[in-house]
């Protein structure tokens, strides 16, 4: 069931050098109450998806639809709640004026007091928007995106400006509201956000999609996970030639071992070395998936 | 039209809020009304012009504070548009009319708040009308102040917040000055001033010479004025709808 729906997005920009392609046709659907991170560098594409998606900027071909909506009619309709990469916020009112505002905007908006708390402000609701710290007005803005209780919620590098305690508030936050069954799509260049708060990953690089899955399935595409360990007499040859491992490097006693299937390859490693200690298993992370997958779009490109 | 309310509730407690703005548009013309008038009010006849001092600078003080308003209103679309909150608004069900129309709310409150404090100090340096003669003058001025609200929205969106003040003040300076806010106009100067919106303000104190005090012309010169920066207006808001 497709909820949110990206079709054949096309948009260029005209440029000093020329005319720049954003974004070169893109497809993603969503389904409701997913949470899907856009992933990718600066310059993939991401913001002029995200302005797409929202309306904000008219794309050159393709097609949105938000909840069978155009973006338009599913804004009016209190369905969509963002935030944006950039902006600050109007002056002259507390944080509790500025969320009551936004919320009386809405058809069906959450309790403000229910904002306030939800993403953390309480204690600086009667302060004025512009004696906030940086971290602060980031998490203001997260109450400014989420006062309508919005079916989606969409947030363009949300984390950018905050430390790294903000940053693990703001994502317990964003998971709680996740929960309700809400439908999340953010953007990010950090991959380990996208690791450990997304459902599915969707990578792009210059203006295209590289890859779109779940994020356990990203990293399997890259396969591979690694064992690192004290193995005593061991030879890389025969390290090598475990069922499952792809490659070997040792450093005295010490081994790490690349595999395609870390559950074959512990197995047998244990039972040829059993004075082998010190084991860890680690995923590769999205960094090793993203950098393969990304280098194969550059040769492609470059071919 | 319940969030239109409700915007323009929170852009007017904003406006309140702001005190610069507030000394500016309502303080100082009251200040400079006393400091002028006070010292001459009982001239009768300004400069030959037939009005007498009080009324003269009263409807000149009125137009010169109006005209601060209605484009600081305006002109605080700027501020908005580089923090990216006219972004931020556009994501929501509020109509870009009604973003609009609560700055020109807003903008024309102020104008009745300094109109009312100007008349105030009129009236206690002696100026004295019929309330049907009020009540045209009042009419003129708000009319008058049309071309001034297109253009603090034109200002808003094509100028910086940092180049926006020198820019306002320039302006409102030029177009009192010539507009004939500190002195009736004569001469040359008067056959320029008469092309000026802020001119056809200040002439609303006419009224008390009965007749028309706008004529034809005044009223075809505010007409385009109007126009004329309602369409740079338009223009500037349709070129901005991309990123800022």
């Amino acid at each position: 069931m497709t909820d949110i729906q990206l079709q054949g997005l096309t948009k260029s920009f005209k440029a000093p050098r020329g005319v720049v392609e954003a974004v070169k046709g893109i497809d993603i659907d969503i389904s409701r109450g997913e949470t899907v991170a856009l992933l990718g560098p600066n310059g993939a594409g991401k913001s002029t998806t995200i302005d797409m998606l929202l309306g904000l900027l008219p794309p050159d071909r393709g097609s949105v639809s938000i909840f069978g909506l155009p973006a338009r009619e599913a804004i009016d309709a209190g369905m969509v709640g963002a935030m944006l990469q950039t902006g600050a916020l109007i002056r002259d009112l507390s944080v509790r004026e500025l969320i009551a505002m936004m919320a009386a905007l809405y058809p069906a908006p959450l309790p403000v007091d229910e904002v306030l708390s939800l993403t953390g402000v309480q204690d600086i609701a009667d302060r004025r928007t512009q004696k906030l710290s940086g971290g602060q007005t980031q998490r203001v803005r997260f109450a400014v995106a989420l006062a309508s209780n919005p079916e989606l919620l969409v947030l363009d590098e949300p984390t950018v400006a905050m430390d790294v305690e903000g940053r693990h508030a703001f994502w317990t936050t964003m998971r709680e509201f996740a929960g309700r069954g809400k439908t999340v799509l953010f953007a990010t260049h950090y991959l380990e956000e996208a690791d450990a708060y997304a459902d599915r990953a969707v990578l792009m690089a210059r203006g295209t999609i590289v890859a779109d899955g779940p994020t356990t399935e990203i990293k399997a595409m890259v396969g591979n996970r690694t064992i690192r360990a004290t193995i005593p007499g061991a030879d890389v040859a025969d390290l090598e030639a475990l069922p499952g491992v792809t490659s070997a490097e040792g450093r005295g006693e010490a081994a790490v071992l690349r595999c395609s299937d870390s559950d074959a390859a512990i197995r047998a490693l244990l039972d040829r070395y059993p004075t082998a200690r010190d084991v860890e298993i680690a995923g590769a992370g999205l960094e090793e998936a993203f950098l393969r997958l990304t280098g194969e779009e550059r040769q492609a490109v470059a071919a | 039209m319940n969030a239109s309310l409700a915007y323009t509730r929170y852009e007017l407690l904003r406006t309140f809020r702001n005190a610069r703005f507030f000394i500016f548009s309502l303080g100082f013309p009251i200040v400079l009304y006393y400091v002028i008038a006070g010292g001459n009010k009982n001239v009768s006849n300004l400069n030959g012009s037939g009005i007498s001092a009080p009324l003269y600078f009263m409807v000149g003080l009125a137009a010169f504070g109006t005209m601060n308003a209605i484009l600081a209103a305006g002109a605080r679309i700027s501020p908005e548009r580089a923090v990216g909150w006219n972004r931020q608004l556009r994501i929501t069900p509020l109509s870009v009319r009604a973003y609009f129309r609560a700055k020109v709310i807003t903008g024309y409150l102020m104008a009745l708040i300094t109109l009312a404090l100007l008349y105030a100090a009129g009236i206690s340096l002696g100026v004295s009308l019929p309330a049907a003669k009020w009540l045209e003058m009042t009419a003129l001025i708000l009319v008058g102040l049309l071309p001034f609200v297109a253009m603090g929205i034109y200002f808003g969106h094509v100028l910086t917040p940092e180049s926006i003040g020198p820019v306002m003040g320039g302006t409102t300076a030029f177009l009192s000055l010539l507009g004939g806010v500190w002195f009736p106009v004569s001469g040359t100067l008067h056959d320029i001033a008469q092309v000026l919106p802020s001119f056809w303000l200040v002439q609303a104190s006419h009224v008390s010479l009965g007749g028309q005090a706008w004529g034809a012309k005044g009223w075809l010169i505010v007409a385009a004025w109007t126009a004329a920066m309602s369409a740079l207006a338009a223009r500037a808001y349709a070129r901005d709808t991309q990123r800022v």
